[in-house]
């Protein structure tokens, strides 16, 4: 061994990983990377490119029917993929260690957290039960969990999403791995407990010297933490560069479209409203969920507390909020999937909170929605065209003038008239996500719903979708409501922004004014929890500087 | 979890007050209890007044919480064929039923799990082609062919055990054993069938579950990760398809008894099928129903103790 | 219970090449060498039952006293039963009642419990009494309650069949409900509910056929089940009118003289047997086919 190889942390040379049996069509295509001691590297990449197979491979945790075909994997000198299953439990936990996105499914539910800790050592050190206790306290308290008496016995339904990854990352380190691979630790968790995680996972690395590779499809996050940046796409390569070169200086148009595509955090300009008519007005809207009780009082849970905003022809109005904010719980409403406790939906003019199905019925086309999930949003078993015409034949138009709109309307979302003929199946998520839009215009609403729409798409689609919905917008005068858990998505298409938190808005007003000089203490953590917000991606440098009244150019504004 | 203890106990009454009412409602639906009481050669007048001294002119709802009554109280009348009550008949009859019942489950936990886990971990293989090609024999032949079968080899062919027949557990274990032996395999078989599949199964599905990869993530040795992460989870599955089950060894008793020539209450049922002792099927239906329900609420109970999750609700 | 969604990948990948019926039966029987053997057997015992009049080699109610209990020899390959009527031909004869009530029986259950699961997944105050009741229906085991139907009301042909159906509908109710239940979940139908689309199109267009895979092979569990109880129920003397042959009555008639002609019980038992067996295996072949995730949602035997 060399002394520039044992540099290393982590060297992969070369690696293809591909179904077995199929070692042409490669899922992972010479793969190289290079980790220091010390080192934050991040392995960037949108869905499709590898970069989690990448990882399992490390941990030798591919699933039996994925195989590393050429490469090796080199972990302080030594190849991962050649040495015995019983060396490579040995190096788990001791020389390199992962964490996962999901912390919710994690851990295992029927045994106490401490335990799980325990157990790593039990199965990698000689220590007494006494000193094991103690050092699994020790490491408790090394990542900010509050009481860890209780904690240590806490099982781990009893905890939130971040206290869990607090425990997964205890779990990772506690034998002082050089390695920790963290794959999109923190893309399930809320903004807030995002930023805390991250910032644990920074301060552990200074702390024991641990090398993280990262992985995430966020370019905020990437802002955020990495001293490195390798770039992957569809299983290659694209560039590897130190973070700041790569921010500022991408090599290839990959790189340089995926950076544009980040919507940024500094509000566009906004539009001048010009006084188009209100087409929704939500008034003291409440919805309360009464968990039945048999002998108790059932436990009320507040989903929406006095919402109340308006929204006019042409403009959009964005719902913000963490998970369990109730913001969809407003869409939902709005859109009467769930009935409303009280309060009024003026639709048009005419109030639809508390009408019976059938004369709601008439009103149904005036307010259409966009969900989040591209693959169960269309019934995959009827041909697209279908599913569009399903609302006009509701409504008598005759089945030919709905199927020819039907083909026009695909044409405006940027799909071939044909594709009307084909199913769900055939089409990637950004493509089912037009159709779900074409579905929705086909009944010619003044209102659309979007909720999430954005949310599970790359970023590259994220931009396409939103530009195309802003096009939309201008040419139908289209009034949008639009439900988002990204503040850099609001930021660019949200003419007002409501804040909400459990139940209640916190804040509501012009975009530009509350993302941009927050009053409420909650708003203002939201902003400053967001990753990468002082990086201008779009403009490949940071936002302090740019010049003072320069236009915003990401993405989604770029369209106006 | 009090509250869901309670919650549980308090679920069985309307589940046992519909298995009352399907019973009640098949007896009345099925002709004129007066009529089958007096027998063919009655005249009009007679079945009157059994009509009469039943209640039956009332309407139906006061027969229904009259008829619940007398089953609270433990009266389930007497028998057409012997006169004895019902409740005596039954209580002669418990001990082979139980002791089968009880033989079968615990015979067929400690064959089905590990055979099911086994399955399981090695997918594919030739072992869990076997142990999934037996499972569906175990659901495919009549239990009393399996039985026929028994006899014919060990106790025929062999010698190895007594054709038929019981002996109580008091009068020494090897009779009891020797005489057990037969219809508790017989039994097992088809019990092992339905546990080693939901193991299986509910094993396959943990095994993919994000926990097992943190396990094998922090360098565990495989088998500590399938008994202490996969199996415990597995726990909650397995017992629940013990308690369906139950409703499967029932049956399966009256069948391996009528084989066995077992004196229990399977016995008693197809006796009184044959003899159309309608007292004697009602109480057997609606004592195995609760059986049944009393299962199913302990193992509901277990779950308290098997996952946290509920324990701390 | 949680429930995976209706598989739209997997049906979508089915449909990607749309291949006829004709072919994915195909693909079905061989797809193993065991699905195939079960197939074989399956057609064999179908045709042998069904064309019984004309193939059978003797009368199979002529009495013969003079032959009764006759070992298999060349004439009478599988002997003579007590009435000295040949067991071979009587065997195949039989198989006309058992099957019919194993098809009746899983098409009835499958129509009954389709309509309660749907009831029960849409009508919502509905629900609550009606799975209350499957319930109730569950907690009797499955034999005692067609032994208590077929005592009270005779043994006659649709006795026997509703004794053998009521017991499996419960789950089949329970399977449509739940498949009903996870479907009105999915974005797509409140895309329909918010296209003004009234509960019968949503139920017809959207909701049952995410219920026609699963009841396919439902029902074949079905009819393999209600064979098997028919034969236990006449095994008992509870089933259909002795005098009908069904697999169940010859091997009824066997059980006095089991340890004089084991054949009498044991032959029958075998084809009754390796029946289930095929359609079981059949069933698994099927429910690999359409849809691997199945096995894993509860729809068992």
């Amino acid at each position: 061994m060399s002394a520039a190889q044992g540099e290393n942390v982590l060297d992969i040379r070369g690696l293809h990983i591909a179904l077995d049996g199929l070692a042409d069509a490669g899922l992972v295509k010479g793969l190289d990377l290079t980790i220091r001691p010390g080192e934050t590297h991040c392995l960037v990449g949108e869905s499709g490119s590898g970069k989690s197979l990448t990882a399992l491979a490390t941990m030798g945790l591919l699933a039996p029917v994925l195989k590393c075909t050429q490469g090796q994997i080199l972990l302080n000198g030594e190849d991962v993929l050649t040495v015995s299953p019983r060396r490579l439990r040995r190096l788990r936990a001791t020389a390199m260690s992962m964490i996962f996105q999901e912390p919710m499914t994690a851990l295992n539910p029927v045994a106490r957290v401490g335990r799980q800790i325990e157990e790593v050592l039990e199965n990698h050190s000689n220590l007494s039960p006494r000193q094991r206790k103690g050092r699994v306290m020790e490491m408790m308290e090394a990542v900010h969990l509050p009481d860890i008496e209780r904690m240590y016995r806490s099982y781990p339904h009893q905890l939130s999403g971040g206290q869990r990854q607090r425990i997964m990352i205890a779990m990772a380190l506690i034998m002082k791995p050089k390695l920790l691979i963290a794959d999109e630790p923190t893309t399930a968790l809320d903004v807030t407990t995002q930023a805390q995680i991250l910032s644990l996972v920074q301060e552990l690395r200074e702390k024991q010297g641990t090398a993280v590779l990262f992985i995430t499809h966020d370019m905020g996050v990437v802002a955020e933490i990495a001293d490195r940046v390798t770039v992957l796409k569809l299983g290659e390569v694209m560039e590897s560069h130190p973070t700041e070169q790569l921010l500022r200086h991408p090599r290839t148009d990959y790189t340089r479209d995926l950076l544009q595509s980040v919507p940024s955090h500094v509000p566009r300009p906004p539009r001048p409203d010009s006084g188009t008519p209100e087409v929704l007005r939500v008034d003291g809207l409440n919805k309360v969920y009464v968990e039945g009780g048999w002998f108790t009082k059932g436990r009320e849970t507040h989903a929406a507390k006095d919402v109340a905003f308006s929204l006019k022809k042409g403009r959009t109005v964005g719902i913000v909020g963490e998970s369990g904010s109730g913001k969809s719980t407003v869409a939902r409403c709005v859109m009467r999937l769930i009935d409303p406790t009280s309060g009024r939906i003026e639709i048009g003019g005419t109030d639809i909170a508390t009408l019976k199905p059938a004369a709601l019925k008439p009103h149904r086309r005036k307010f259409q929605i966009v969900f989040q999930d591209p693959m169960r949003s269309l019934n995959p078993r009827i041909e697209v065209g279908e599913s569009i015409i399903e609302g006009p034949l509701n409504f008598g138009v005759s089945r030919k003038a709905a199927l020819a709109r039907a083909r026009e309307l695909m044409q405006l979302v940027g799909l071939p008239a044909s594709a009307v003929d084909r199913f769900p199946h055939q089409f990637s998520g950004g493509q089912r996500q037009r159709i779900a839009i074409a579905r929705a215009l086909a009944m010619e609403p003044e209102v659309l719903v979007a909720d999430e729409a954005v949310s599970a798409l790359d970023v590259s689609v994220q931009a396409q979708v939103l530009r195309l919905l802003a096009e939309l917008q201008d040419r139908l005068g289209l009034g949008i409501l639009f439900i988002t858990h990204d503040l850099g998505v609001a930021a660019q298409i949200c003419d007002d922004v409501i804040v909400m938190k459990l139940g209640e808005v916190v804040e509501y007003g012009p975009a530009g004014r509350v993302l941009a000089s927050p009053r409420h203490a909650y708003t203002k953590a939201l902003i400053e929890a967001a990753p990468g917000r002082h990086w201008d991606f779009a403009n490949f440098r940071p936002f302090a500087e740019e010049t003072p009244n320069a236009g915003p150019h990401g993405a989604a504004g770029s369209a106006h | 979890m009090l509250g869901y203890v309670v919650q549980r106990i308090l679920a069985t009454i309307p589940v046992m007050g519909f298995v009352a009412l399907i019973v009640f409602l098949l007896l009345r639906l099925s002709g004129d209890p007066a009529a089958m009481l007096a027998g063919d050669a009655a005249t009009p007048e007679v079945i009157a007044r059994i009509r009469e001294n039943l209640g039956l002119n009332d309407p139906l709802y006061v027969q229904f919480f009259r008829w619940i009554g007398e089953m609270l109280r433990g009266d389930f009348g007497t028998s057409l064929l012997s006169g004895t009550p019902v409740t005596t008949m039954i209580l002669q009859r418990m001990e082979p039923t139980i002791s089968l019942a009880l033989t079968t489950i615990f015979l067929s936990v400690i064959i089905a799990v590990p055979l099911g886990v086994l399955a399981a971990w090695k997918q594919g293989t030739l072992i869990d082609r076997f142990v999934m090609l037996l499972s569906v024999i175990g659901f495919s032949v009549p239990v009393f062919v399996i039985g026929y079968m028994m006899i014919a080899f060990f106790a025929i062919e062999l010698r190895w055990f007594p054709v038929q027949g019981f002996r109580p557990i008091g009068q020494g274990i090897e009779p009891f054993l020797s005489r057990i032996t037969l219809p508790t395999l017989t039994l097992t078989l088809l019990y092992v069938a339905l546990i080693a599949r939901i193991t299986r199964t509910s094993m396959l599905e943990i095994l993919n579950d994000d926990y097992i990869r943190t396990a094998r993530a922090k360098g565990l040795p495989e088998g500590k990760v399938l008994l202490r992460h996969a199996l415990r989870n597995c726990s909650v599955p397995i017992i629940t398809v013990i308690g369906i089950g139950f409703a499967l060894i029932i049956s399966g008793v009256v069948v391996t008894e009528t084989v066995f020539n077992l004196p229990g209450l399977g016995r008693l049922t197809v006796d009184a099928v044959l003899a159309r002792d309608y007292p004697v099927i009602q109480a057997v239906i609606l004592l195995s129903s609760l059986v049944y329900v009393v299962v199913n609420l302990l193992i509901d109970i277990a779950y308290v103790f098997l996952d946290p999750r509920i324990r701390y609700q | 219970m949680s429930m995976a969604t209706p598989t739209p990948e997997l049906a979508a990948a089915a449909r990607a090449d749309r291949p006829s019926a004709l072919r994915k039966i195909r693909d079905v029987v061989l797809s193993s060498p065991i699905v195939l053997v079960a197939t074989v057997v399956l057609v064999v015992v179908v045709v042998a039952s069904v064309f019984s009049p004309w193939l059978a080699p003797h009368d199979p109610t002529r009495l013969t006293p003079a032959l009764r209990l006759r070992p298999p020899d060349g004439t009478y390959w599988l002997g003579t039963d007590a009435f000295g009527r040949d067991l071979f031909s009587r065997i195949m004869v039989g198989g006309q009642m058992s099957l019919a009530i194993g098809v009746a029986a899983a098409l009835v259950a499958v129509a009954a419990g389709l309509v309660l699961g749907l009831l029960a997944g849409f009508v919502r105050w509905l629900d609550g009494i009606l799975m209350r009741f499957v319930d109730g229906l569950m907690a009797i085991p499955n034999i005692l309650l067609a032994i208590a139907i077929v005592t009270l009301w005779g043994a006659g042909f649709w006795t026997v069949l509703f004794a053998i159906c009521l017991p499996e509908i419960p789950r089949v109710v329970r399977l449509v409900r739940s498949v009903v239940l996870s479907a009105r979940e999915e974005p797509y139908v409140e895309a329909a509910i918010a296209a003004g689309s009234s509960t019968f199109l949503i139920m017809r267009r959207h909701l049952l056929p995410n219920t026609v895979a699963p009841l396919i092979v439902q029902g074949t569990y079905i009819c393999a089940s209600a064979i098997l109880v028919e034969a236990i129920l006449s095994f008992l003397g509870a089933g259909i009118n002795p005098e009908t042959p069904t697999w169940g009555n010859i091997m009824a008639e066997g059980r006095m003289l089991f340890q004089i002609n084991p054949g009498i019980i044991l032959w029958p038992g075998l084809v009754v047997s390796l029946t289930i067996l095929s359609i079981n295996l059949v069933g698994d072949a099927v429910r690999d086919a359409l849809d691997p995730r199945m096995a894993k949602r509860g729809i068992e035997r």
